[in-house]
This record gives structure tokens, sequence and C-alpha cells, in this order.
């Protein structure tokens, strides 16, 4: 992940300048192969490895009851969390949670919540004292760039495919599974612009991450909604280019879709 | 009553299905995932690097440091992330489990890091990691005397059985559960727990067939290494 300013690299500068890129992609281009693989851990509700270029992360969903937050009495709640692996990336320490792990929680589950994606009003199971919690989890594996678009799309593609355990009196029985699948309403996919100089570009690798002053993501859901935002980065954006951005993230976001519903 | 067949229909002496693969993780110096049936490990290793805090430096050899942990969703009942008390016991004994076969003098004053997290549990998560950590050490290229190989040895009624599942562990009659790894060239035992109930006997003979099981994940484990170079010429 890039919050390192405006940290230039002359090198990848001159190449956006000239509108090209270190791998040769265009700037609207995510790397490939974008892979998306299932049942990481058996013993999730539903779990997800996501590997864009030699990016790697996973996610899983495990699920628990308890009582409603009182002013969404008649819904389950969706807890996310993330953890930027000290495995994953020479920059990562050991420690409590540090602000950009936070945020890439925050950028995912305000993605999920907004767009609706999942129905919490079916995760109620009686109005005001028991209701579904779903706990999502993220985990980095691999920091090669754009971090929030792979943690994104990891964490749906495992809310996509977890199941509901079984319930025998108000208690979870844990590690059976029922065949009732989390009720989801839409699918929405976070994609992220990056700004280098006066260039708007996706999914940056390791080497471009260095250079960018800053970055806008979008969460987007099918029907071409923006759900949610997140600037973050040392310099500005203009408007123009905010809406530039969010036109290359609506365009670009349907090479993760593609592979999502594939 | 005796455990006379195992559950998976395993011998006695017999280790679950063995996956090992080197350099999975680009970005540290080394890496590697160890499968031992259903129970995952991926381990990277970071280093020799600058060490902080520095009064942990020392002027003869590199520090060699260790995380081991569970992802929340590994286990059927979710592990809250951070360290608890038991990661950070097995984060220690696999520090103690390695170091023996690492020659760190060439390293003074910095530190290398061993990062060992299990994606997904079912007994034996900290041989497993042991196993990965110690491929990842020689991916990372730190010199070695040896590669460390790590298995756990069980009691189950009254047989003595290697390399338990989470079924065999939670077993009514109690299982004994004694995890070893060793260093199978120079023959040193570099991890030794128990928790259970067994006599001296048998502790000789579960040590006897951990031996013997260790032979063959090492045969896994080079395999591994050599796998990567062999991938890279081609």
């Amino acid at each position: 992940m890039n919050d390192h300013g405006n940290r230039s690299n002359n090198y990848i500068n001159l190449l956006i300048n000239k509108k090209t890129r270190i791998d040769g992609r265009q700037f609207n281009e995510f790397r490939q192969p974008i892979e998306i693989s299932y049942n990481v851990s058996n013993k999730a509700e539903g779990s997800a490895r996501v590997k864009i270029g030699d990016t790697e992360v996973i996610a899983g969903v495990k699920m628990d009851v308890g009582t409603p937050y009182p002013d969404t009495l008649d819904q389950g709640n969706l807890i996310t969390n993330s953890e930027l692996l000290p495995l994953s990336s020479p920059l990562f320490l050991p420690g409590p949670p540090d602000p950009q792990s936070v945020e890439l929680a925050r950028i995912v589950d305000r993605g999920i919540r907004e767009s609706g994606m999942i129905d919490l009003k079916k995760l109620c199971i009686r109005e005001g004292e028991l209701v579904w919690n779903i706990l999502l989890d993220i985990y980095t594996i691999n920091d090669d760039g754009n971090l929030i678009d792979a943690a994104a799309l990891a964490a749906i593609a495992a809310l996509r495919v977890a199941v509901l355990p079984k319930l025998e009196k108000d208690k979870v029985q844990f590690g059976e599974f029922t065949k009732t699948k989390v009720p989801i309403k839409s699918t929405p996919i976070t994609c992220t612009i990056f700004k280098i100089g006066q260039s708007l570009i996706v999914d940056t690798n390791r080497q471009e991450e260095e250079s960018v002053d800053a970055r806008l993501s979008v969460a987007i859901s099918e029907d071409g909604q923006i759900h949610a935002m997140q600037k973050g980065g040392s310099i500005g954006f203009s408007l123009e280019e905010v809406d530039s951005a969010i036109g290359l993230a609506k365009k670009a976001s349907e090479q993760l879709r593609k592979e999502l519903t594939k | 009553m005796t455990y006379s067949k195992r559950f998976d229909g395993r011998k006695f002496d017999e280790v679950r299905e063995l996956e090992a693969k080197v350099g999975i993780i680009k970005r540290a110096a080394g890496s590697a995932m160890f499968r031992m049936g259903k129970t995952v490990a991926i381990a990277a290793v970071y280093g020799p690097r600058e060490l902080f805090p520095s009064f942990l430096q020392d002027p003869k050899k590199g520090k060699l440091k260790c995380i081991y942990d569970l992802l929340s969703f590994s286990v059927t009942e979710r592990k809250r992330p951070g360290p608890s008390r038991r990661s950070t016991e097995i984060s220690m004994v696999t520090v103690d489990a390695l170091e023996p076969v690492l020659d760190l003098s060439k390293f003074a004053y910095t530190g290398i890091d061993i990062y060992v997290y299990i994606t997904q549990a079912d007994a034996g998560t900290r041989t497993a990691g042991i196993n990965a950590a110690s491929l990842a050490l020689a991916d990372a290229g730190i010199p070695m005397k040896d590669l460390i190989s790590s298995v756990a040895v069980g009691k189950i009624s009254d047989k003595i059985c290697v390399d338990l599942t989470k079924e065999e562990e939670d077993h009514p009659e109690g299982a004994t559960d004694l995890p070893v790894a060793m260093g199978t060239r120079t023959g040193q035992v570099t991890l030794l727990q128990m928790d259970g109930n067994m006599s001296q006997e048998e502790i000789k003979e579960a040590l006897k067939m951990a031996k013997k099981a260790c032979e063959g994940i090492k045969e896994v484990q080079v395999k591994a290494l050599k796998d990567k170079y062999k991938e890279a010429l081609k």
C-alpha cells in the first residue's frame, strides 16, 4: 500500500508522463492473472484467496450470534477486520493494528455495507434479542501493490460463498454448516484510482506505488451506482479529476467483476 | 477399550499426506507452505536486516525472532486476532527449535524474522509451522547445518500414533500429545513438549516413531527446495 506521500520516483514519473507503465500496461489495465480461489480454510463459513499479479490477499468469514445494536434491533451485524501481516511485506511490523490496516478494513467494510450487499434484515433471528454476526477477517499474504482492491475482492468473494452454521437452541454448533447461504443482494467492487503526477492509473504495482501522490477508492455496484469513496495521499484531486477517476473506476472495475462472476 | 484402527485408516506410524512448496511469497527473502493432511502453514523469512530495539543486537551473531499465529478463520471457533499466551509460547519454542541448526555468526547485530501463520488448522499446527519455517529459512539462504523436521506423536487409549488429527486429539479416552522437532542428519532433538500421560518406555517408543516420521518429512522438504530450482530452470 502507499502512504509515503510525494516520494517521487523519477523513472516511474517519466514513464507515466510518456503514457506508458513500467510493465507495459495501459493506465486502465489490471495486472494479470487475476485469480480467485475458494475454500482456503475448511473451518471458515466462507473464504477466498485473491491474486492480482503478485499481490495476494485472503479473507474468511466466521459467524456467531449475539444481541443486536440498539439502533438496528432487526438486523444482523457485519464486523470487518484486517491485518497487514508482517509476512507479506518488509514494511509491515508485528503489533497492534496501525492506521493503514484500520483504514483498509474500513474501506472494504463501507463498500459492502453501503451497497447493501448483505441483507442484514434476514440475519435477524428474533428482533431485539438475537441476530447473526458476520465476522469478516482479511489478511495480506504478499504486498506487491494495490492491496485495497485485492482485499475488497477477497472479502466479497468470501461473503458470496459463505453459509450459515447450524444453530440449536440459540447456540451456534461450531464446525457444522447448513446449506443456507449468507443473504446477498448485490455485488460491489472496490476499484482504486492512483494519481501519479497529472495521470490517473489503476492497479499500481509496488514500484509504481512508491510514486503515487494520491489515491481515490471507489465502491461500485453492478448497476453503476457509487456507494463508498475514500481519498488518500498527500496531494489533492481537482473536481475534473474526481469525475475522471470515478469514470475510470467504473470501467476498470469490470475487469475484477468478470473474474468474480465467472 | 483400545484404539485399534485410526479414524482416517492410517497406520499408527504413518504421517498424513504431506505437501510442501517453497517461494510462495515473493516479497520475502524466503517463504514456504507446508501441509500435513488438513493442517496448512505458511511461513516467510525477512532479513538479515537492521534490528530494533537496538538492545537486542548481538555483536556475535544475528538474532532470530518468530511470530506464530492462527488466522481467525483457520479454526472452528473464531480465534480473536492478535497474540495469545498460546501463540506467544509457540513463537518462542519455534525459535528454539530452529536456532540450533543455523549459523548466524556472519549476521552480527542484525535480526532475522520468521513469520508463521496457520491458514487451516487440524491439529499439529506448531509442527507444520516449524516444517514451513525451516524451509523458508533455507529458501532465504540462511546457512544451516541441517533442515529441521517436526511431527507430533500421541497416545490414544494405549496406542502410540504419529501425527494426530484434531478428531484424534479429541478422542474420549484422552490423547497424550508430544510434539517433536529434530535435525535428522545431526540427530538433535530441538523441540520437545508433552502433555498427557506416558511411561518412560512409551516415550522412548514415541520418539523412535517421531524420528522415522521426521525422516520422511525431510524428504518432502528437500524435494520442495529442489523443485523450486527445477521450476526456475524451465
